[in-house]
């Protein structure tokens, strides 16, 4: 059997989430092995010594680390099938300069209202729904992020909605009545195969979210 | 056609020079419009409205937001002069990643070593020279970041070059004494009109991080 390309992983994470999708969207099989934070296996750390983090692509023996990057490598190493860019240079500008807002903005003020509390939740509860409402207006009536076609930006933000329900729970809100269209793209991309089979159970989320608050709060 | 190529910029900014020395590779005129962003003036909150930061790229009236961005986007645009990234998918994910990097972990150490005091400062110096060990290292005996060609890594990272007098006045350490192959490096790049250019005069950076210093209450 051919080597097949190594996924390093850790199951909860919306960024190893994201290569999951974009491996699953180009129809490449992959062997997806679980990282322990507490015992980080030689793999990693010899994949990425630089920041020790999943997810880390190995693919032919060499190591792609930072989620967006791996999900434009996949992109540019399989380009037949699933393209995640437009072709014109404008539109693929358009498309990482989303991303990189979801990373930028949207990835700390999340982290805040599920694993904080107190004023800093709050004040990340403020910067979500800023966020949430930015990322509704850019989708506008679209079906997809990317247009007609799912495409990287979906990528990169489809993987959070494992935790919205975590995110509604501890931070006592509803997101969509915040933001209604982004609940109905989440549903929308929740039918393809490559996103639902990529994202855990919003229920196993909130308990480790819970188990986390429990342990950290 | 021509092409209508605008680039707002703040002269003190290393995205900035990123911007410039790429467009100056690609032969490409462009109108610079001397931007000050904590002056948001109605052109830069239409073409910049999320984040209302500069340098922005104005490709024929459509804005391209964050240096790295349009650095792709000049490669794709301006295609037949040289080519910044690599096109093997493997060496240009090594190309991001290291970009990145720069950005992630390099990029506040850098700023903190002028801008704070006490155990902050202690902490940003630490952090500046493990980073600048790390791209050391990772350049190794190569030419360039990419390998023979000048690229994207030290676009990116020649972008900060005219601020590095100040992090080693403030950060009380010398570049040519700690890591020569980054000195050679800097030195080869120099060479480069594209570079030169775009580069703001390093003792003018000084002058500007006093003015920046007193208002950080750092002097």
């Amino acid at each position: 059997m051919a080597n097949l390309p190594i996924l390093l992983d850790y199951w909860p994470s919306m960024f190893g989430m994201r290569a999951r999708v974009a491996l699953r969207e180009k129809g490449v099989e992959f062997e997806y092995r679980e990282e322990d934070f507490s015992n980080k296996s030689p793999l990693l750390l010899q994949s990425n010594p630089i920041h020790k983090k999943i997810p880390v692509l190995v693919h032919n023996g060499k190591p792609v680390c930072e989620s967006l990057n791996v999900v434009q490598y996949v992109d540019e190493a399989w380009p037949e099938k699933n393209p995640f860019f437009p072709s014109d240079p404008y539109g693929r500008a358009q498309a990482r300069f989303w991303a990189d807002f979801v990373d930028k903005k949207f990835t700390d003020a999340q982290f805040k209202v599920w694993g904080k509390k107190g004023e800093e939740q709050e004040a990340g509860k403020n910067e979500f729904i800023e966020a949430v409402k930015i990322l509704e207006s850019e989708l506008g009536d679209k079906p997809y992020f990317g247009g007609d076609s799912f495409g990287y930006v979906d990528i990169s933000l489809i993987t959070f909605s494992s935790w919205f329900q975590a995110y509604e729970k501890f931070g006592n809100f509803s997101i969509e009545s915040e933001s209604p269209k982004l609940i109905a793209w989440a549903k929308r991309c929740m039918e393809k195969e490559s996103v639902s089979k990529s994202l855990p159970d919003s229920e196993k989320i909130v308990a480790y979210a819970a188990e986390y608050r429990k342990n950290n709060l | 056609m021509a092409d209508e190529v605008i680039l707002l910029d703040y002269w003190p900014s290393m995205f900035g020079m990123r911007t410039k020395i790429a467009l100056a590779e690609k032969g490409v005129k462009y109108e610079y419009k001397e931007t000050d962003p904590w002056v948001k003036t109605p052109l830069l909150i239409e073409m910049n409205p999320i984040h209302k930061k500069i340098p922005v790229l104005i490709h024929n009236g459509k804005p391209i937001c964050e240096s790295l961005i349009q650095l792709e986007y000049i490669d794709e645009v301006w295609s037949d002069a040289y080519t910044i990234l690599p096109s093997d998918p493997f060496q240009k994910s090594q190309a991001r990643f290291w970009a990145d990097f720069i950005d992630k972990k390099f990029y506040d150490p850098s700023w903190k070593v002028w801008a704070t005091m006490g155990e902050e400062l202690v902490a940003a110096k630490k952090e500046l020279l493990e980073h600048f060990k790390t791209l050391e290292t990772e350049l190794g005996d190569k030419p360039y970041y990419g390998g023979e060609v000048f690229g994207y890594v030290d676009i990116a990272l020649m972008g900060y070059y005219s601020w590095f007098k100040a992090m080693e006045k403030f950060g009380e350490f010398s570049i040519e004494t700690e890591f020569p192959k980054l000195t050679t490096w800097t030195k080869r790049c120099l060479e480069r009109e594209s570079v030169v250019k775009a580069l703001a005069d390093s003792d003018r950076i000084i002058e500007y991080v006093h003015v920046m210093r007193k208002k950080f209450g750092a002097e």
